[in-house]
């Protein structure tokens, strides 16, 4: 466990110190949002209407802007090589470096979604459940993701390959996350969509660990 | 006390066989050189015993304990340092090679950190960041890394490519010092190491057909042994 912390303190301590990857998926993040109004017209109806899939797109976009980052500098400078020998599992490496990832890039989407909501005219009965669903949601992006991150690495244009491979895996988290917050919205109970989306969570959550370390294995050999 | 042999290896690359049937054994305190031409399979071999790659047939074992039934127990014992520094451009030396240190079960990383870049030779680094260190120091950096986290065998490509004379020798020490107490290394290198009473293998040996790309170049090679 300890040494768990510790892969979890050194990729934070990475992050903050380069400072890069939080501000740019969070700034991404709040211009993708803000792009919808002068595209789609100032009509606050129609704007209160499409928030919710909206935010949600916005925010599967930015969690992918910066997974590619996720397993290449340590795969570029040998740290892959000697994390794989280390007495920490592999997979332990890959469930430290994804929480890592989402500290860094999903908190602050879930922080700044609210703001966006009130910059999309959402009902307010929506907000909360949009908080929920980020909160259950951007973790399974960020595990999904890391499969993608390990699958790609060493590929050319990782990055592409990374988004096709991945967004497509990424539409029932879509789709149980705009659908939690329209039924509130309604004045439904959001609570099905909220536990189908812990379903996935609950179901990714060993799956990804499982599927990355074996790709990064193959991926250091 | 344990014994590391590799019996019948073969190493596939590509299409390309690297070596086949390879044997070798390492007592404790022994060292085993590897020497060939440039593509003989130094790497590759280093790569195979330290369980990164694996080898399409053959098997490593520990006292006559399969490597391959038991490789947790395999990568405790082992500490590997290849091409790549593993230097983490944003961090100091000593919070790198802490991390490490941790990762390797030492109970005090930061002390442990410190007294290996003592020992190396550089304690005056240990505040800088990675970004700002030289070749050599980068590469002293990760051999503080045996010290920093104790295994029994190291295995190590070419550990002194950028270091200057006086790095090469106080590293010849800490080898030896590392033998007496029992300790095993397998290293390969195009230049001198001293590693008295070492082992050699030429792994031109079992290459399965002579390199017939470039059969002079690189030749004198396998002669500059120590």
């Amino acid at each position: 466990m300890n040494r768990f912390l510790r892969m979890v303190g050194r990729d934070l301590r990475l992050a903050l110190r380069q400072g890069g990857d939080a501000t740019i998926a969070v700034m991404f993040f709040v211009l993708c949002v803000v792009l919808f109004p002068f595209g789609v017209g100032p009509e606050p109806n129609i704007l209160a209407r499409i928030a919710a899939g909206v935010i949600w797109v916005a925010a599967l976009l930015a969690s992918l802007l910066s997974l590619e980052r996720l397993f290449q500098t340590d795969y570029e400078d040998g740290s892959l090589e000697l994390l794989s020998l280390s007495s920490l599992p592999l997979e332990a490496v890959v469930v430290a470096k994804t929480l890592a990832h989402w500290l860094v890039t999903g908190v602050p989407l879930i922080v700044a979604a609210p703001l966006l909501a009130v910059l999309l005219n959402m009902d307010a009965a929506g907000f909360g459940t949009l908080v929920l669903t980020l909160l259950v949601g951007t973790p399974i992006l960020s595990l999904i993701g890391s499969i993608g991150a390990a699958l790609t690495l060493g590929a050319r244009r990782g990055g592409v390959l990374l988004s096709l491979l991945i967004l497509p895996l990424y539409i029932p988290v879509l789709i149980f996350g705009a659908g939690a917050i329209d039924a509130a919205i309604h004045g439904l109970t959001p609570r099905p969509h909220l536990l189908l989306l812990a379903g996935i969570l609950a179901g990714t959550l060993p799956l990804a660990p499982w599927a990355g370390a074996a790709a990064l294995r193959q991926a250091v050999e | 006390m344990p014994v590391f042999a590799g019996s019948e290896l073969t190493c596939l690359r590509g299409d390309r066989l690297v070596f086949t049937d390879l044997d070798f054994s390492l007592a404790p305190g022994g060292a085993l050189v590897l020497l060939g031409p440039n593509g003989s399979g130094k790497s590759s071999l280093l790569r195979v015993m330290a369980g990164l790659l694996k080898p399409v047939r053959g098997r490593l074992s520990w006292d006559g304990a399969t490597v391959a039934d038991d490789p947790d127990a395999h990568r405790a014992k082992i500490q590997y340092v290849g091409h790549l520094d593993a230097v983490k451009p944003v961090l100091t030396a000593a919070e790198n090679l802490a991390f490490w240190a941790a990762l390797g079960g030492a109970a005090d990383p930061a002390a442990n950190a410190a007294r290996a870049l003592d020992r190396l030779g550089v304690p005056h680094i240990a505040g800088v960041p990675g970004r700002y260190l030289s070749a050599g120091q980068k590469r002293r950096l990760n051999l503080a890394r045996l010290l920093a986290a104790p295994a029994v065998l190291w295995l190590l490509d070419e550990p002194t490519v950028a270091l200057d004379r006086a790095a090469i020798a106080l590293f010849e020490g800490l080898i030896a010092e590392h033998r007496a107490q029992g300790g095993m290394v397998v290293l390969s290198t195009h230049t001198d190491i001293a590693t008295p009473g070492g082992a050699e293998l030429h792994l031109d040996d079992f290459t399965p057909y002579a390199d017939d790309e470039h059969p002079d170049d690189h030749h004198h090679e396998g002669e500059d042994a120590p």
